[in-house]
């Protein structure tokens, strides 16, 4: 599926898009970090907790877990939500 | 206050003044008399930096603390003194909890080279309270189990809530120049910790150290050391600044001296940062701030200075040659002030409104390297060739 990717990510995927595969937002997210090693900890804490101030969107709608499931057609938003000054 | 006259560092060494900011890191390299300053930055123009420093063992490596507004913790390290900059493979991270219900790293915010002996060791305090090691040089990190999940040591660092406003920290961590198995941390708040088998044990070091009016100085739970050192030519001899005072304590005793009763009353002994002189042990230098009513934590009366001792906390005098006289309500935070190997000693400090002061002359006089900086974080200083 398309994802596409907020600035703060794109000194990993060197692109505002990426391509990535999987039935859930985790799967998606274990595949962007195979072709974008360190990606993943960026966005999702070593107790798979999505950070504050990420937000997932799928086709327009956010996806609040990680067990949220996919389509092949679907669009994912990776966004930098607002974090202050 | 300098007993060394003149401006004589050793001959062909500059040093590189590092920076870390909530927005950035700057590199500043002086030429060899500390006389005019280059400035390298921004590096990670943006980034929460909390923590630069370079491997004093190779004098190449620079490992930086980093996160963003947005994303989280990272380390990024150096081989090229930041012509370019690659990623921590694995930073450091608690173990994942089967209930998901356990901790995350906020951010990294100390970091230590090992001992000489032990090359590409290093070692990273965390918020929350977290001990990490390297042994790549800084490529991956592995938590230290007897700190981050001892129940009885877990309990002393409390909550985020019981921590410092921007995160309970894990900081301060000395490796025992004679001993890379002699380590000792802090924790804010948790106490002084210390080990002499590596970190697999760690014992308590707070004999002597007072807490807050009215709680129990026996639960290192209300124990905030905010900067602890060691002498490089006197590691027996400790320093601390503390939540509650200046201290000192000399082995094998474990009693902790409050030597900041010896500050003027008017200026008292609350600050962050503590910084002792690479070759006396009877020479340290702290920042004073207001500790009165609600914690302003600025120079008192808006007079900052430096105060320096040279008899190891009995007595203390007012270093401010060239510093503001008046109205300057100035912040230095504990890794914010450091002090160079030359000689004479050069000092420095940052305030948090983004100020870069130095002084080639152990404090007597002061000058400003530079201004206009986002809020600093750290500052250190290497020698190099």
């Amino acid at each position: 599926m398309k994802v596409l990717i907020p600035s703060a990510l794109r000194s990993y995927t060197e692109s505002p898009h990426a391509e990535a595969a999987g039935d859930t937002l985790a799967d998606v997210l274990v595949e962007l970090e195979r072709h974008y090693p360190g990606i993943r900890f960026r966005m999702i804490d070593e107790q798979n907790r999505i950070r504050p101030h990420i937000r997932f969107f799928i086709n327009g709608t956010q996806a609040r877990e990680l067990t949220q499931a996919l389509r092949p057609t679907d669009e994912l938003v990776i966004v930098q939500a607002l974090s202050g000054g | 206050m300098a007993r060394n006259q003149g401006n004589q560092p050793a001959a062909g060494k500059h040093v590189v003044v590092m920076v870390a900011t909530r927005k950035g890191a700057w590199f500043y390299h002086g030429n060899e008399t500390r006389e005019t300053w280059r400035c390298d930055g921004p590096h990670f123009l943006g980034h929460i930096i909390n923590h630069v420093v370079l491997d004093p063992r190779d004098r190449r490596t620079l490992l930086a603390a980093a996160k963003t507004g947005h994303l989280g913790p990272t380390v990024f390290r150096s081989t090229d003194f930041g012509r370019t900059w690659k990623e921590a493979a694995r930073p450091p991270a608690f173990a994942t909890a089967a209930d998901g219900n356990g901790r995350a790293v906020d951010h990294t915010f100390w970091l230590t080279p090992g001992h000489p002996d032990e090359a590409d060791v290093w070692y990273a305090g965390t918020s929350p309270q977290g001990l990490f090691r390297s042994t790549d040089g800084g490529i991956s990190w592995a938590q230290f189990s007897s700190i981050n999940d001892d129940p009885q040591v877990r309990k002393w660092m409390g909550t985020v809530q019981d921590g410092t406003p921007d995160g309970p920290k894990l900081h301060s961590i000395i490796v025992d120049p004679r001993d890379p198995n002699h380590l000792l941390l802090a924790m804010s708040g948790g106490g002084v910790h210390e080990s002499v088998d590596g970190g697999r044990t760690f014992r308590l070091a707070i004999d002597g150290l007072e807490v807050v009016e009215g709680m129990d100085a026996g639960d290192p739970t209300f124990h905030d050391p905010h900067c602890v050192r060691m002498c490089p030519s006197k590691p027996d001899r400790l320093y601390q600044q503390n939540h509650c005072g200046i201290y000192r304590v000399d082995r094998p005793s474990t009693q902790w001296r409050r030597i900041g009763r010896n500050m003027p009353k008017d200026v008292g002994d609350i600050g962050f940062p503590m910084v002792v002189h690479p070759r006396d042990a009877d020479t340290a230098w702290v920042f004073p701030m207001d500790g009165t009513s609600v914690w302003p934590r600025t120079s008192p009366d808006g007079k900052p200075a430096v105060y320096g001792t040279r008899d190891g906390g009995e007595s203390w005098q007012r270093l401010a040659g060239g510093l503001p006289a008046s109205d300057a309500w100035w912040t230095v935070k504990r890794q914010a002030m450091t002090a160079d190997g030359l000689d004479p000693v050069g000092l420095y400090f940052g305030t948090t409104s983004g100020e870069l002061w130095l002084s080639r002359d152990e404090g007597a006089r002061w000058e400003c390297i530079a201004q206009h900086l986002p809020e600093i974080y750290a500052v250190e200083v290497a020698e190099l060739p």
